[in-house]
């Protein structure tokens, strides 16, 4: 386990399933029962209908890039080492979702390649997805 | 929809002309500010009946002001929206004196961004410690180190990969906010820039440069409005409210179309409230926290088709002698960016309807309609957008 020097989420009882499942390797996106629709960030209510009916849902993991920056400049712990690649990655459910593009060289990264999640320990309870290109 | 057309107008300002203030408190720069923006209009304290503001760092920034100034308006107006704050606060306050409920409006602001040491665009959520994030959706964004350039660096890529856009057309638009702010004495850079000083500034978020982002200042300013029987009373002739649209633009729960921003949904109601059209436009003032917030802002409000923008700030169009004058005290790509700068977009906006620059390369000429454009918060994802329309008496 690498030593996580980074800022760690906090986990509500909106949230606890997801990082629980994250913790196992599955990430999670929530559909709405009601009309179907796929939501990202997770939350209490379907945003689209706002129905209190949403279920869990594993996602593929599979995705492609939306868009992504080189970022070399962050001055929060964690950032301020080096560069790395934010990005918004578009799931195959059709969300998008923020996050780093990892295990590639930054200059390989472009938008449309194809990515797959893969989870870092960050503490015993908490593992974060990123992505990786996709093998 | 009631006719607001020249319901309100404004009739006084005030930019606080301080790029750097470390000996002022925030609350002290607002009331500079006020009180000039008061003597230019003719008024005093006794007529304000109506406080309108943001901050970045006081809480509860309303009452503590009214508190520091002493006052007891009938209408406080906190509305934080990020840097387009302030268009929204015109729009309300031009709701307020249509609706009888005030005669006359303040709206200010002011930071010491830069004497604070703020790192508006690259700080992430460094200056809050290091702490657990909050719940949603910080904890799924904050997590992978956002910064405000970043946010909208991802956006710049897209446009580039879906409409060729390249790094010399953003750099244009840095280009002349330089040659613009070389002809105000306020402004923090004044020294002309060329496309290659911008491509060769170092990267800061791929692809925006250095010098595609805008300044960090300290600074303030006040602007007055009034109800048109108070404006015809005032010392100055009045600058009209002709319409007001505003907007938030954000994730859609994952899928909404990031590359369109609230430009797009704000500016119609404004210009319909107006009964105007882009082409009566005479100057613009666009929010341009970087380069590819102007872009994206002029497609937006349909100056051009989306995915022209950078085509469109091409040949001196966006500068004084061009179509589309933008800017024309410099922005916050030169000028100035106290962390929001919204007020500001309203300050040059008014000065050029004056006709402040009557015989000097800064003015417009034949100045009669003015747009501003704020837009606060950031584009890659979520983000306010106010469009007010202005006219001359
Ligand atoms: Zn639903």
């Amino acid at each position: 386990m690498t030593t996580w020097n980074k800022p760690l989420p906090t986990i509500n009882g909106e949230t606890k399933t997801f990082w629980d499942m994250a913790r196992r390797g599955t990430l999670l996106i929530q559909k709405c029962d009601s009309c179907n629709e796929f939501q990202w960030y997770p939350r209490g209510i379907c945003s689209n209908c706002w129905s209190s009916d949403i279920k869990w849902f594993p996602s593929t993991g599979r995705g492609t890039v939306w868009t992504y920056t080189v970022t070399n400049q962050n001055r929060t712990q964690g950032f301020d080492t080096g560069p790395y690649v934010l990005a918004l990655v578009e799931l195959e459910e059709g969300v998008r979702m923020f996050t780093n593009i990892v295990e590639c060289d930054p200059k390989d990264v472009s938008i449309g390649m194809s990515v797959e999640v893969t989870f870092q320990q960050a503490t015993p309870q908490i593992s974060v997805p990123l992505f990786k290109p996709a093998s | 929809m009631v006719d607001l057309r020249r319901a309100a107008a404004i009739v006084g300002v005030h930019e606080h002309i301080t790029r750097y203030a470390p000996d002022k408190s925030e609350l002290q720069i607002q009331a500079e500010s006020i009180q000039k923006a008061l003597e230019d209009a003719g008024l005093e304290k006794k007529d304000v009946d109506g406080l309108f503001c943001a901050s970045m760092s006081v809480r509860n920034s309303g009452l503590n002001l009214a508190d520091y100034l002493n006052l007891y308006p009938k209408m406080v107006d906190n509305t934080t929206v990020g840097g387009g704050s302030f268009e929204f606060h015109l729009s309300h306050a031009l709701n307020a004196i249509h609706a009888g409920r005030i005669n006359c409006a303040v709206i200010t602001y002011a930071t010491q961004a830069r004497s604070g040491g703020v790192s508006v665009g690259t700080g992430g959520i460094s200056r809050q410690g290091h702490p657990r994030l909050d719940p949603s959706p910080d904890s799924f964004e904050e997590l992978y180190g956002l910064t405000t350039v970043g946010l909208y660096a991802m956006i710049a890529q897209r446009h580039m990969h879906l409409y060729g856009t390249t790094s010399e057309q953003l750099a244009e638009v840095a280009v002349t906010m330089r040659r613009h702010a070389s002809l105000n004495p306020e402004a923090l850079f004044r020294d002309p820039i060329t496309v290659e000083d911008v491509m060769r500034s170092p990267v800061v978020s791929t692809p925006l440069h250095r010098n595609d982002c805008c300044v960090i200042t300290d600074g303030g300013g006040a602007v007055v409005v009034a109800s048109p029987e108070l404006a015809r009373n005032c010392k100055q002739k009045p600058v009209w409210i002709l319409g007001a649209g505003e907007a938030v633009a954000h994730q859609g729960a994952g899928k909404r179309d990031l590359m369109y921003i609230a430009a797009k949904q704000s500016h119609a109601p404004a210009f319909e409230m107006a009964g105007v059209t882009q082409k009566d436009i005479d100057m613009a003032m666009i929010y341009d926290s970087f380069t590819i917030t102007v872009i994206e802002t002029l497609e937006d409000l349909g100056f051009c088709e989306k995915g022209e923008g950078g085509q469109y700030v091409l040949n001196g169009r966006i500068g004084l002698g061009g179509d589309m004058p933008i800017n024309t005290d410099g922005g916050g790509l030169s000028s100035n960016h106290p962390g929001m700068r919204g007020l500001f977009l309203l300050l040059e906006a008014t000065r050029q309807l004056r006709g402040q620059f009557e015989g000097t390369e800064r003015q417009v000429p034949d100045c009669k309609i003015a747009l501003c454009h704020g837009t606060g918060g950031a584009l890659g994802s979520r983000h306010s957008g106010g469009t007010v329309i202005l006219a001359k008496d």
